[in-house]
């Protein structure tokens, strides 16, 4: 009964329903970009961005991964959303995010097999990244499939911006190259503090500090 | 003086608000404070303002430190001439370790007051002269022969993640002299660790006729051998090691002077010696292989024990504030110190990890002590 009468509004609203790239909707993807980030601001997902940014070959790869996972899940869980009992919704959630993961595992110890292993188990670990389990609960069980693709898009992207930012610093000072070619000469001291998740955090720590001077962003006490 | 002063009152107007200097108004405020003590007085109550300000105290904790500056120079160079096989006069051996860390001395000063006048400047604060320490500490804890551009990054590191992203002077938890160190030991241990970084020339290998003088006590005891020095030779300090910490005698005068001047906390000096000693004295008790069996006293002549427990551990700013804290920072701190040398050799330098963790734990100690004093009052009252 409900249902039917949640999907009879549904069709009601349709005619006025906006553009697909509607400012609304731009918004989903650009906040996530730099304003409510979910790695500098929302502090999610710092396990993976300390771990794999040594290289940013491994980094970009994770990066892909996540985006990946992030949009297929959003949008089966937001398609789900009305038949998802809701006591039962994080297994489900985790069901799918599992299965998305397991798919990306394969493909990349198919195709990329090097790389799957420098990554090891924080590929795994996508299942367990709170970006990912963050924008189920707090998107898209609660928005149509669209809007929660874009959210899956913005957040991941918001997602790749900081952990390749981090890796290129961390492989630039770490090891004096970029994408594995030694661009500071081969003479080069590499700096062990880069190479360790220190640095990571370090790099970190200071790209938050930037972009909180620049927006004038303040933690609520 | 009057002249000084005379000159200062005259430029002083161009950088007040309004001056056409008046965006170098901390620049100024800084050198005028640090030639004259200021005669600020205070606007309300009954107060009375000291005159050992901030500057004041610091410029005592660097007199306290040039004596194990002026020792560390003459062994620097004496240490240089054992290798080489030549004898020299003490002043040729002084002036060679003077001309060979001068350089490290004016980058790590340079590099560092940069840094702390432009981010004064940026936010408007006043310059404090807490590097005015730090900037002699960062060269007296690193090894003679360090290549000055590594100095220069981890002088930078230390104040900027050290200190300034924590608010500036008086604000940092760590010490910004040992953030410089532990950065440049994990950044590049080939340069900070082993047996040829102690006495310069030893890495190029140039004239040198005997190769195996380059390993500190604390290398030697990570390596589980025995000392290969006297324990008096560590005593005063005719060993290799860092430029200013190898004499344990030098650091007991600074500290001494510390002390008398009110400046250092006794209390963390000796609940650190003592910490380390009962350590060592259990672990001599246990017994059973070389580290274990390592004298204790010999735990706190060898390697930058004392330099720590004097100069580092006792920072006003990074160490515990209560007078109980104190007893227990300190303690702690010398038996990790010894702990860390015993159970991993793999980072021979104990003191150093030692204070940072304790550093990083103080404010912790402090609250358990100011909460178990409220508890105690207030059980009287119950």
């Amino acid at each position: 009964m409900s249902t039917e009468a949640v999907v009879n509004e549904e069709v009601a609203a349709k005619p006025a329903s906006e553009p697909l790239f509607s400012k609304k909707n731009r918004k989903l993807i650009s906040n996530p970009l730099d304003g409510d980030n979910p790695i500098t601001v929302q502090i999610l997902g710092i396990c993976s961005a300390l771990a794999v940014t040594v290289k940013l070959v491994p980094t970009i790869m994770m990066c892909v991964s996540v985006l990946f996972v992030l949009i297929f899940s959003n949008l089966s869980i937001s398609m789900l959303r009305k038949v998802i009992p809701s006591r039962i919704r994080i297994i489900v959630q985790l069901l799918i995010v599992a299965s998305l993961v397991a798919i990306v595992d394969q493909v990349l110890q198919a195709y990329a097999y090097d790389v799957s292993k420098q990554l090891s188990v924080f590929v795994g670990l996508i299942i367990t990244n709170c970006i990912i389990m963050g924008r189920l609960e707090a998107f898209a069980l609660a928005n149509k499939p669209w809007p929660s693709v874009l959210d899956a898009v913005g957040n991941g992207l918001g997602y790749s911006v900081i952990l390749i930012s981090v890796a290129f610093f961390r492989e630039l000072l770490g090891s004096g190259s970029l994408f594995g070619f030694k661009v500071l000469g081969e003479n080069y001291t590499g700096n062990g503090v880069m190479m360790s998740p220190v640095g990571a955090c370090i790099v970190l720590g200071l790209l938050i500090w930037a972009q909180r001077a620049r927006n004038g962003y303040r933690e609520e006490a | 003086m009057k002249f000084l002063r005379n000159t200062l009152d005259k430029i002083k107007p161009n950088f007040e608000k309004g001056g056409k200097l008046s965006f170098l108004h901390s620049v100024f405020d800084g050198l005028e404070t640090f030639m004259f003590v200021p005669n600020h007085t205070t606007k309300s109550g009954t107060h009375i303002r000291d005159g050992i300000d901030l500057k004041r105290t610091m410029f005592i904790v660097v007199l306290a430190l040039i004596p194990c500056t002026l020792f560390g120079m003459w062994n620097i160079g004496y240490q240089h001439s054992i290798a080489t096989g030549v004898t020299n006069g003490w002043f040729d051996n002084f002036l060679y370790g003077f001309l060979q860390t001068l350089p490290i001395i004016v980058v790590s000063y340079g590099v560092g007051l940069g840094i702390e006048f432009t981010f004064c400047q940026i936010k408007g604060h006043p310059i404090n002269e807490g590097f005015l320490v730090s900037g002699l500490l960062i060269p007296l804890c690193l090894p003679p022969d360090i290549p000055l551009w590594m100095v220069a990054i981890a002088t930078a590191f230390a104040v900027i993640v050290g200190k300034e992203v924590f608010g500036g002077t008086g604000m940092n938890i760590l010490n910004p002299a040992l953030t410089a160190r532990v950065f440049l030991y994990i950044a590049y241990p080939a340069e900070m660790s082993g047996d040829l970084v102690w006495v310069t020339g030893l890495k190029e290998g140039a004239g040198i006729v005997d190769a195996s003088t380059g390993a500190t006590t604390l290398g030697l005891l990570a390596a589980g051998k025995e000392m290969s020095v006297s324990a008096w030779d560590a005593f005063i300090g005719i060993i290799p090691g860092s430029f200013g910490e190898t004499s344990a005698l030098l650091c007991l005068l600074g500290g001494a002077f510390l002390v008398l001047t009110g400046i250092g906390s006794w209390q963390i000096m000796l609940s650190t010696i003592l910490g380390a000693l009962g350590m060592g004295f259990i672990l001599n008790a246990v017994g059973g292989n070389v580290y274990y069996d390592f004298p204790a006293i010999n735990h706190l002549l060898i390697g930058g024990f004392m330099f720590g427990a004097i100069f580092m551990a006792t920072d006003p700013v990074s160490a515990a504030q209560t007078a109980k804290g104190k007893w227990i920072y300190g303690a702690l701190i010398g038996i990790l110190t010894v702990l860390i040398r015993v159970f991993n050799p793999a980072y021979p330098e104990g003191i150093m990890f030692a204070i940072l963790f304790m550093n990083v734990m103080a404010p912790l100690i402090d609250n358990y002590v100011v909460k178990s004093n409220i508890k105690r009052r207030l059980s009287r009252v119950a």
